[in-house]
């Protein structure tokens, strides 16, 4: 079923291994990094958000 | 009135916020699942291609990247669309949060694309139709970002873009059928509604791929989507109401 014969023939990729896992690495860093920018983005948003927020409420209770 | 069940009530963002967080980690979910199943085919199972060995592997991810990079756009104009013709508010923070997904899957077509053309064609790069105008549309990408980010009124911002994205939604067919029109560098199409040129292994390694790519930007666009919402109605009710409740 699996095609390859050992660990060290799947990482050559026949000689295009710096092709392949090129694009497949850059791809995949792509894939991890975007989602935790997207999060990052949205805590310091929140943060920032309910800071403002507090401070209205203490202003007008003021 | 009786409250029965309105499609449109979704477009409204104070409904749409809880659902798309709800839908989120079910799409991660999925797409971890399609994206597992599809390296386990593409990259352990799919025999050798007879022209091109073992870097052929490289369309498992090449071809799922151009797909989403053409079907992004066009679901960016869709929406534009909606928002030019309805003025709805949900319309261009739907388009916002699908661009820089967008521009990366683009980005993802042209560097598989170039570690793929260099052994196989002896170039990096060619100005060939297909190259180029796949070049174009990662500048449109990052021209719609760079123009909305310019403007400092969030309505306004999505006028101008989606004129942009309306202008700019032609350059779409024209990657799509750029190696029927010119004579390019580029090979055909490898899947056909009729007929494919590649092996069964392979064209579902390809295909669960595209699926997984598929669901990881609409959990990444949904995820985008609702941090664009509570940023642009900060001053309504329902988000006061969200923040005041500690929302994460």
């Amino acid at each position: 079923m699996i095609h390859w014969n050992s660990l060290a023939d799947f990482l050559a990729m026949g000689g295009y291994g710096f092709y392949v896992w090129g694009s497949f690495g850059v791809t995949a860093l792509i894939m991890v990094v975007e989602p935790i920018l997207v999060i990052r983005h949205r805590k310091t948003t929140l943060a920032r958000l309910q800071r403002q927020i507090r401070a209205e409420t203490r202003n007008t209770a003021e | 009135m009786k409250d029965r069940f309105n499609l449109y009530r979704f477009a409204s963002p104070a409904t749409f916020y809880p659902l798309a967080g709800a839908m989120i980690p079910y799409f991660v979910a999925v797409s971890i699942v399609f994206g597992l199943a599809g390296l386990w085919l593409g990259m352990l199972v799919a025999p050798t291609d007879f022209q091109q060995g073992e870097g052929y592997r490289i369309i498992f991810i090449h071809v799922p990247a151009s797909w989403m990079s053409m079907f992004i756009y066009l679901v960016m104009a869709g929406w534009a669309a909606i928002g030019l013709a309805f003025n709805t508010r949900l319309s261009g923070m739907m388009a916002q949060a699908l661009a820089p997904t967008g521009a990366l899957m683009a980005f993802l077509s042209l560097w598989t694309g170039a570690l793929w053309g260099k052994p196989m064609w002896g170039a990096w790069w060619v100005w060939d139709a297909r190259l180029t105008s796949e070049l174009i549309l990662l500048f449109l990408y990052i021209g719609y970002m760079a123009l909305t980010a310019a403007i400092d009124d969030a309505r306004r911002a999505d006028k101008a873009g989606g004129l942009l994205l309306l202008v700019g939604v032609v350059n779409v067919p024209i990657i799509y059928f750029s190696v029927k029109w010119w004579n390019t560098l580029h090979q055909g199409s490898s899947v056909n509604l009729t007929k494919s040129s590649m092996a069964e292994t392979m064209l579902w390694g390809m295909l669960l791929m595209a699926m997984c790519f598929w669901m990881y930007s609409i959990a990444v666009a949904l995820m985008r989507v609702r941090t664009i919402m509570l940023e642009r109605e900060r001053h309504t009710d329902w988000v006061k109401a969200l923040l005041a409740g500690g929302e994460k």
